[in-house]
């Protein structure tokens, strides 16, 4: 008989575009609805750089896009720019 | 109009221009917070109309009594004018055991004004870690989103959950990033929150007087590790702040410390003086 399987997302906003930068902000969600994660559930983050979720058998399945500045947008900020996507899949009973 | 001891200094001005906040803890007495919560609790806090200046709202009310407090006034006055417009007001409950916090969220619409509202916040009582309390993200006012775009951030570095004793007072720019964290106990948790409007241009309003020699030099990493500096306030970077827009934000601050002092030429780090540079002058020969 086949496994159960189910995803866990891991979501890690990152310093800079390269993936080995430190880790600014996370989210978590289980697809295993074991853990029910949500805003501010947590004051220290999950890694300290996102190759370190790698090092823990996180598989990265987005890298963000190096997308330039809108013309008259170049010094306004907006959304967390380097938004990393991992996850794992676990075998549910 | 209030007496000027009241009144924000500079350094408290750029604190609130840097993070987007200011906090004042066990500011209201005892006696007051008890007398809102029993008005809480009888559904008698009332506001008015959209507009209406806040001379004339709550009347009768022990919010007045509130809004009145010298320490109050010195705070609305300093930021957004002697008689701001009410906005909308609300009582904030976190039900007990919740399952979930609030997503991550800026209040309203999109909204890219240099002139800005205030959102003061009130605790009426204690707000333990496990009661949740509002979280706030320091320095995140000027990020252009709309509401809960961004309810996709759980967490970040140097987050603010509001843990307090009753009483205590946060003054909010109207773009921060913020959210009712999750209420774990088996008591409800409230928070008395108004909008205001600035009816004056919001210019010079706070206690000046330390403006001149709070502004400093203008040198590239001028006015470091000095806690009075404007410039050192204004460059000070927030842990959540990625490498090259945590720069941009340095930006931010700058535009909105011009617009509020009137002076053009103020500048920290020589971010903005270096752009500003466009030479008319030919070589001479």
């Amino acid at each position: 008989m086949m496994a159960r399987k189910r995803q866990q997302v891991l979501v890690l906003y990152l310093a800079n575009s390269a993936l080995d930068s430190g880790v600014k902000g996370w989210t978590s969600y289980d697809g295993t609805g074991k853990k029910n994660y949500t805003t501010g559930d947590s004051l220290e983050a999950p890694y300290k750089t996102g190759l370190d979720a790698l090092l823990d058998g996180w598989r990265v399945i987005q890298f963000p896009q190096l997308i330039p500045p809108y013309p008259g947008e170049e010094y306004s900020t907006s959304f967390m720019k380097y938004e990393y996507i991992f996850e794992k899949i676990v075998e549910i009973d | 109009m209030i007496d000027k001891k009241y009144l924000l200094s500079s350094k408290q001005m750029a604190e609130f221009v840097a993070r987007g906040f200011l906090r004042f803890d066990e500011l209201v007495p005892t006696e007051l917070n008890q007398k809102i919560m029993a008005e809480i609790d009888a559904g008698g806090i009332k506001g008015e109309t959209a507009g209406t200046p806040l001379s004339q709202c709550y009347k009768g009310s022990s919010i007045r009594t509130l809004l009145d407090m010298p320490e109050i006034q010195g705070m609305i006055q300093s930021l957004v004018g002697e008689n701001p417009l009410f906005d909308h007001d609300a009582i904030h409950v976190r039900e007990p055991n919740q399952g979930a916090a609030q997503g991550m969220h800026a209040d309203s619409i999109i909204d890219t004004r240099m002139d800005f509202d205030i959102q003061i916040m009130y605790f009426p009582h204690d707000i333990p870690l496990e009661m949740g309390g509002t979280l706030l993200l320091p320095g995140s006012q000027y990020r252009k989103v709309n509401e809960m775009d961004i309810a996709r951030y759980q967490n970040f570095l140097g987050q603010i959950p509001m843990v307090c004793k009753a009483g205590s007072i946060l003054i909010l720019h109207h773009g921060i990033w913020h959210c009712g964290r999750q209420n774990q106990t088996n008591q409800r948790r409230y928070m008395f929150k108004v909008r205001l409007n600035p009816q004056v241009r919001q210019l010079r309003l706070w206690n000046t007087d330390d403006l001149e020699t709070a502004k400093g030099a203008r040198e590239i990493f001028a006015g470091q590790k000095d806690e009075n500096d404007i410039q050192y306030i204004l460059s000070k970077s927030e842990p959540w702040f990625e490498d090259a827009s945590g720069r941009l934000e340095i930006v931010n601050r700058i535009k909105q410390w011009r617009f509020l002092t009137g002076d053009d030429s103020f500048d920290v780090h020589y971010w903005l003086s270096r752009l500003e540079n466009r030479p008319s002058v030919s070589q001479s020969a």
